[in-house]
């Protein structure tokens, strides 16, 4: 099993000092991704999420516990992670080209490689047209998606996304999450995308982990063992998403034997690849 | 936006309104000088006022001091916005460089600029080099502001952006922290211009000696010719208007992206 684990987070705590004081963000977080699984990480504001996605990515290391990628704990952000952050970031001085291939800067590919990955990226994420434009002439979703494209170009084994589509209008956020689906499923990329949307997290993922606040702890996880493409009215949706919502609003933690299908499922279990 | 749209085409009906004080102005001075109600020595007439730098032997040396005193901005903006620019890069690139650089830079800032006028006399003369040196520290410091706080002000977002992408420190500077600090670092080359220019002619008429808009304007208040004097008045003005205008385009041009940040 640990052997298919691309990440392994364990006993993670995260202290920050305010005013002198320690405030707890994060408690004994633990859960694993396997290689190209798709996981969600749900939780009500300020449970530490975003937290979470910055010691993945590298750019805070002072944490207890271990963060293993592929068994090496993070020390520093590496092309083997991309994130998207909850506000796209792109640079506004530098076209929707240039910020793509800003992912592309820390390698040693040559102009004519770089030049090809950006536009492959641009495609994939249906801006290849608009590869001149500056970031203040696109949409929300569609800076949205070139920040995916900046996050992909430089072929990262996983990517971390934080409320990539929190800002968006229904419409625009379905149209999305197929995206990210296609992505994944094309990609062959592992994703880890933090979500206050239960029925997206239900959509998208193979697995949620639920998280509470105060300090920010892992409330349960819940495996998603739904064939693509789900059905957002199917009855077997609902009844996860129930579950879901149960374990968000419920004070004590999550307990799993109410799976259906009565299959057992172990906290931190491998939801089975769709197929 | 708006600020942006004055300057880019025809003149806009804001800047046209703009015009309307001084025109109002200018037609009172012309009434009140040709009824002679008041002393010529106190008020010329607007007319001799705008023929005297063309005709008048003494009116028309504006021209060559003029002439003197945009060189002599010129290069003392050039050393001093220069040196300016590298201490504001130092500042704001480096926390090392700003626990050296910094605190002597905020000491020595307190000090009004007209205030080194004595010193700079007393160690380089009444010539050539203390004006330079004085119009060069003129430049210095908001150039020097102005960079440092551009970079110190570069969002964080940015800062973790770069280093997820692991951008080399080159790039990292070309092309996160220097487009972000170039807003605040072109409001610094303007200040450092406008007070370039308002310490080139300080300097020179506190110092005399020479040719320049300054000496120009204490030639005239000495020899009481009040005509002058208001020619070199509006020699200044018109230059620190120049410099003005320049840049707001110049800042529309070079930050494309300020008016509308996305
Ligand atoms: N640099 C910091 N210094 C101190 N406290 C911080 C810092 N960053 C985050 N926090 C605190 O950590 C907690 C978790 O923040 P985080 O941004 O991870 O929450 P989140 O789950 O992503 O919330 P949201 O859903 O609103 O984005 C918050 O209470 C926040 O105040
Ligand atoms: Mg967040």
């Amino acid at each position: 099993m640990r052997a298919t684990n691309l990440l392994d987070i364990r006993a993670v705590s995260k202290t920050y000092i305010v005013d002198d004081e320690p405030v707890e963000v994060l408690r004994n977080i633990h859960f694993t991704v396997a290689e190209e699984e798709f996981v969600t990480v749900i939780g009500e504001s300020g449970c530490g999420k975003s937290t979470l996605l910055r010691l993945i990515v590298g750019l805070d290391i002072g944490y207890c516990g271990d963060i293993l990628l592929d068994g090496t704990r993070i020390a520093a952000p590496g092309r083997d992670r991309g994130i998207v952050f909850q506000d796209h970031r792109l640079l506004p001085w530098l076209s929707v080209e240039q910020n793509v291939a800003l992912g592309l800067d820390a390698s040693d590919e040559s102009p004519a490689a770089v030049k090809q990955a950006v536009a492959a990226n641009l495609d994939l994420v249906k801006l290849a047209d608009f590869g001149r434009a500056y970031p203040h002439q696109l949409s929300g979703g569609m800076a949205q998606r070139a920040a995916i494209a900046r996050a992909l170009v430089a072929k990262p084994r996983i990517l971390l996304l934080d409320e990539p589509l929190g800002a968006l209008d229904s419409q625009t956020r379905a149209y999305l999450q197929d995206e990210l689906l296609r992505i994944h499923q094309r990609g062959k990329v592992t994703m880890v995308m933090v979500t206050h949307d239960i029925e997206e997290a239900v959509y998208l993922s193979d697995k949620i982990v639920v998280m509470e606040p105060r300090p920010g702890r892992v409330r349960g996880i819940v495996p998603v063992e739904l064939p693509h493409p789900r059905n957002r009215a199917a009855a077997d949706f609902i009844a996860v998403k129930e579950r879901v919502l149960a374990s968000l609003v419920n004070g004590p933690p999550l307990c799993f034997d109410a799976a259906p299908k009565s299959r057992p499922i172990v906290p931190d279990g491998r939801a089975r690849r769709f197929g | 936006m708006s600020r942006i749209s004055l300057t880019v085409g025809r003149p806009s009906i804001a800047s046209r309104r703009g015009m309307a004080i001084p025109c109002v102005l200018i037609l009172g001075w012309i009434v009140v000088g040709s009824t002679g109600l008041v002393d010529r020595h106190f008020l010329v007439p607007f007319q001799r006022v705008v023929t005297v730098p063309f005709l008048d032997p003494d009116g028309r040396t504006v021209w060559l001091g003029l002439a003197a005193s945009l060189a002599r901005m010129v290069a003392g903006f050039a050393i001093g916005a220069g040196a300016g620019a590298l201490l504001g890069f130092a500042m704001g690139l480096s926390r090392f460089g700003n626990r050296l650089i910094g605190p002597s830079f905020t000491a020595v800032r307190q000090v009004t600029v007209f205030a080194w006028i004595p010193l700079l006399t007393a160690w380089f003369g009444n010539g050539e080099e203390a004006k330079l040196v004085f119009v060069a520290l003129a430049a210095l410091f908001p150039m020097a502001l102005n960079t440092q706080q551009g970079l110190r002000d570069v969002p964080v977002a940015y800062r973790e952006l770069a280093s997820v992408l692991r951008l080399s420190p080159r790039r990292r500077f070309t092309r996160v922290l220097l487009p972000s600090a170039l807003p605040s670092i072109v409001v610094g080359i303007e200040i450092a211009l406008i007070s370039a220019w308002i310490g080139t002619v300080g300097a020179e008429y506190a110092m005399g000696f020479g040719r320049g808009v300054g000496i120009f304007l204490v030639q005239g208040r000495e020899q009481f010719r009040m005509d002058i004097v208001i020619v070199g008045v509006i020699a200044l003005a018109v230059v620190g208007y120049l410099i003005n205008a320049t840049f707001r385009s110049l800042l529309a041009r070079w930050v494309p992206w300020r008016g509308n940040p996305s």
